[in-house]
């Protein structure tokens, strides 16, 4: 209990207040009223709450015993301590949305730096202040499309995150979109020989790509699926997952993206078992009074100083209710500020040092890995971070990764369940944690599990689908 | 006061911290046609960066600055254990795919979270995959958009009746699911009225989307009437639990009545609210919604095995990229097991003990249009302050600034005009309580002898009043260099 309250001060408050107890002041209709105790433990004093909340955290052997090449949409990545240190801040952490601007010109200002830091990152002319994650910010993305066209299906590719399809569609639902799907090419990236018939008859609201997409691969249309979208009035969707790869690849403003989303949980954000995280929506000027979220914009006070507000506050809920862009009210400031402190401690060299040892580690890794007998790249696109590995004919995704959990490493993701042809297939993971001991341990507990195989016998490969 | 330059503004190029090695180039392993040319991001050292965001921080109001009495918002105080527990390796460095046997913990942690939650608010099962309440009403209102569905009433239940009190995230996610949204005008209690409320309902009404207590912080006391009304019309009941800080322990939304609910996690149960967010939305439903709520759920098997189930065909989908705000999920446990049953019963009789005392001394100097004991929270409002001085509601909210204190919510619930919403939770002392009186009081008496003292504030805060129409009419929402 944090509450400050002496058995004297309750008395006094409640003479002052005119009523004889707590109860008296509590009382609602016997019918509604709560006679039994809470089932709910007795509470524990800080030195046992401590070791009880602590025996939960022992149970998670994943995150402390085990080498790890698990990505798929949540990245581990080096953070310097100076991050947290700056973010944790009493003053950062337990305030609330900047509603009065003069005593939050702190926080606006971090804000209005994070909305610029990924306007730079994307190329685009305007960000908002973070939504909930990527594929929240995906499904947004969506709706602002719907809202600017007036066209009611959204075509995504598949190689985009399954999770955030599936939560695009979630959304679809509520609002009666269609969602169809564009199919994947051998080599990794979506297959847009289709794209300009699908797109003739002016259906679609928007084409959202991933890139890098689910597999790893970098996956960017060519110029004329640019005139395709241009010249059927669809909005081009960038979804990007893994936000350290636009330190390294061109923004998606260059290859005509109108929004540009995604996922910034690897700028700073520690995993945390899957949230919370920070989505970004970034968009052409065309797009600003669609855009959901909060939105920091610098002005100028009553004296002339510069000065940071909440702007464009007629898209919102609090003031427009059924009328407005979205209905989010919370957004992930604290995530983004972390983001934030996170790119300005790298800077550009730190940055784009980082964004290079992701790809040294992930070919490194690749190459090594595909060396070995019976395990072979499935695609041929570069790749950023992961990539997708077939293991033998002769052995199966579970069998690798238990062979591998014995030697205490986690040896990516089964993708089997989203993408059933891919059902021998692992997506793995590399980033700039990951060191050459890490890497040697797995290609030698592949090659063990390889040598244990007839690989005499192994078929012809299949190819990449 | 000057202002703090932008970060894009400091630096210099080559002033690189050291914190990867530099061997590899990006041409090594890309294309050049797929490489960015140019990444204009500013190089600060680490002891500017560090100074930045420490004048950043300083220029930041927050709880731990203050008394933060925001009507609706709940800024308690955020225990430093929470963070602690969050920051647990075993928590913070796990991955979402971790195998299932591996993250035992987690998925116990989350399990136990979902049952200690139904338990307090009287529901059958919660989901933890909503990010914040506002998604969680758009999860609630996908469940009965389904629920009609299978029904066959989809097509004819297209509205959504929402009290004229009702914050604005329900009309907005209301619209999301594309219901059409019907206002309840609230009657001269400041409730719900249970004749006004017969005459909307209808062949036509989906949900009926109430808080309670209300935003006026008054107790809807005929709830189990309209709960009866709404259910014989072939409605659902749902619960806006942004309030919920209020009845913990004392009734519960699943005895009102009502069929879906959320909860802000960093509302009543103490996680920090991070200068707007991350929060985190639990999604609570009766019996037969349970087979709705959106994946994934946690679930313990006859041998004590945890499991996130995502094999549940009738739900409706996932909300978000991963399972949870787990960090919070962590925060939220460690709360609940530090105060236990008795304190959490404690915690919303002092919150509304608290509401009470400063109630009863703000309506000798304002008025307050529901007089009658509140809840968590009340409403004041200056309209006749307005009428007498000029001086409104905004001027009070600002010369609260200069005072120390952060302002109360304004202009919100919308019925009352100039309203002042005041919530002061149960973690400030009568010291603080009394502090906040004096302060008020002599707002409101410098209005009456110089109003100019009041709408001219503030004046000690880093910045005036900012200019929002300039910001609105010409938007800069990013920085440039000044020759751009």
């Amino acid at each position: 209990m944090y509450a400050p309250h002496t058995r004297a001060d309750i008395e006094a408050m409640l003479g002052a207040i005119g009523v004889s107890s707590l109860e008296e002041l509590l009382r609602v209709p016997d019918a509604i009223a709560f006679a039994r105790s809470l089932d709910v433990p007795a509470a524990l004093p800080e030195t046992d709450l401590s070791l009880a909340i602590s025996e939960y955290a022992a149970r998670n052997r994943a995150a402390t015993d085990y080498v790890s090449f698990l990505g798929a949409g949540a990245y581990r990545h080096y953070c310097p301590p100076v991050v947290m240190a700056l973010a944790m801040r009493g003053e950062f952490l337990t305030a609330y949305t900047p509603y009065q601007p003069e005593v939050s010109q702190g926080y606006l200002q971090a804000i209005y730096e994070w909305q610029t830091y990924i306007c730079l990152l994307t190329g685009l002319d305007v960000a908002n202040a973070s939504v909930y994650d990527g594929a929240t910010a995906l499904a947004e993305a969506a709706i602002m499309a719907v809202n600017a066209t007036g066209r009611r299906a959204i075509l995504v590719s598949s190689a985009v995150h399954p999770n955030y399809r599936e939560v695009l569609r979630t959304y679809a639902r509520g609002l009666d979109l269609d969602v169809d799907e564009l199919p994947i090419a051998t080599d990794g990236t979506t297959d847009l020989g289709t794209l300009e018939a699908r797109l003739a008859d002016k259906r679609y609201a928007a084409v959202a790509l991933q890139s890098p997409n689910f597999f790893g691969c970098i996956d960017v249309p060519p110029a004329k699926a640019r005139v395709a979208f241009e010249s059927t009035g669809t909005v081009p969707i960038a979804v990007i997952a893994e936000a350290l790869s636009l330190a390294a690849l061109k923004p998606p403003a260059e290859w005509g993206a109108q929004i540009a989303v995604g996922e910034a949980q690897s700028f700073g954000n520690p995993l945390n078992f899957g949230g919370p995280y920070v989505g970004f929506i970034a968009c052409t000027s065309e797009h600003v009074r669609r855009i959901p979220g909060r939105l920091v914009g610098r002005t100028l006070d009553n004296a002339g100083n510069v000065a940071y507000v909440l702007t464009l506050q007629a898209r919102e809920q609090h003031i427009r209710r059924e009328k407005a862009t979205s209905n989010i009210c919370t957004n992930q400031a604290h995530c983004a500020l972390v983001a934030t402190i996170y790119l300005a401690a790298l800077g550009e060299t730190g940055l784009r040092r980082a964004a290079a040892l992701n790809l040294e580690r992930a070919n490194r890794m690749a190459e090594r890995v595909s060396a070995i007998a019976g395990f072979s790249r499935v695609f041929a696109a570069p790749v950023f971070n992961e990539v997708v590995i077939r293991v033998p004919a002769g052995t199966s995704t579970e069998r690798v990764l238990a062979a591998l959990r014995d030697r205490r490493i986690l040896g990516g993701l089964e993708i089997g369940c989203w993408y059933p042809e891919l059902g021998d297939c692992l997506l793995m993971t590399a980033t700039e944690t990951t060191t050459d001991a890490e890497i040697d341990a797995l290609v030698a507990a592949l090659g063990e599990i390889a040598g244990g195989l007839d690989l005499v016998r192994i078929p012809e490969r299949r190819g990449g689908r | 006061m000057s202002d703090v330059p932008s970060i894009f503004e400091s630096g210099r190029p080559g002033r690189a911290n050291a914190y990867f090695s530099n061997g590899h180039s990006l041409e090594e392993f890309l294309p050049k046609t797929v490489i960015r040319d140019e990444l204009p991001l500013p190089e600060n050292s680490e002891l500017d960066v560090v100074r930045h965001f420490t004048r950043l921080a300083q220029r930041t109001f927050s709880i731990d600055s203050g008394f933060y009495p925001l009507g609706s918002c709940t800024m308690k105080y955020n225990p430093r254990i929470n963070e602690a527990m969050a920051a647990l390796p075993g928590f913070r460095d796990l991955h979402p795919f971790a195998p299932t046997d591996l993250c035992q913990g987690a998925l116990a942690a989350t399990y136990e979270l979902q049952r200690l939650l139904s338990s307090i608010f009287g529901m059958a099962e919660f989901s933890l995959n909503p990010a914040a309440g506002a998604h969680a009403e758009l999860a609630a209102l996908l469940i009965a958009k389904a629920y009609f569905r299978d029904r066959g009433e989809n097509r004819a239940r297209t509205t959504v009746i929402v009290p004229d009190t009702a914050h604005g995230t329900n009309p907005a996610s209301a619209a999301m699911v594309g219901y059409k949204v019907v206002s309840l005008k609230s009657d001269e209690r400041g409730r719900v009225g249970v004749d006004v409320l017969k005459a909307a309902l209808g062949p036509d009404t989906a949900v009926c989307m109430m808080t309670n207590p209300n935003t006026l912080g008054l107790f809807e006391d005929h709830i189990l009437e309209i709960a009866a009304a709404v259910h014989a019309a072939g409605g659902l009941m749902y619960y806006d639990g942004a309030n919920a800080n209020a009845l913990m322990g004392n009734t519960r939304p699943g005895d009102m009545g009502f069929d879906l609910m959320h909860l802000n996690l960093h509302k009543t149960f103490s996680i920090p609210h991070g200068g707007g967010g991350a929060g985190a939305g639990p999604i609570g439903v009766a019996e037969p919604f349970v087979k709705y709520l959106p994946t994934p759920i946690a679930t313990r098997d006859e041998r004590g095995t945890y499991r996130l189930d995502f094999d549940r065909p009738k739900s409706i989908g996932q909300m978000r990229s991963f399972w949870s705000n787990f960090a919070h999920v962590v925060r939220a446990l460690t709360y609940i097991y530090a105060n236990g049953a008795e304190g959490l019963k404690r915690i919303s009789e002092l919150a509304v003990l608290n509401a009470n005392y400063l109630r009863v001394h703000v309506k000798e100097f304002l008025e307050t249009p529901y007089d009658e004991p509140c809840r968590h929270e009340f409403v004041a409002s200056a309209q006749k302050l307005k009428r007498e001085t000029g001086v409104r509601a905004l001027d009070i909210a600002k010369a609260l600034l200069d005072r120390g204190y952060h302002a109360p919510t304004i202009y919100f619930p919308l019925l009352v005009p100039e309203s002042l919403m005041i919530e002061p939770t149960e973690t400030e002392s009568k010291e603080t309580l009394d502090g906040f009186i004096v302060a008020l009081r002599e707002i409101v008496e410098t209005a009456k002898t110089d109003p100019e003292a009041i709408t001219s504030a503030p004046v000690r805060t880093v910045v005036g009043r900012v200019d929002e129409t300039r910001a609105a009419r010409q938007p800069d929402l990013r920085w440039r260099p000044a020759s751009g």
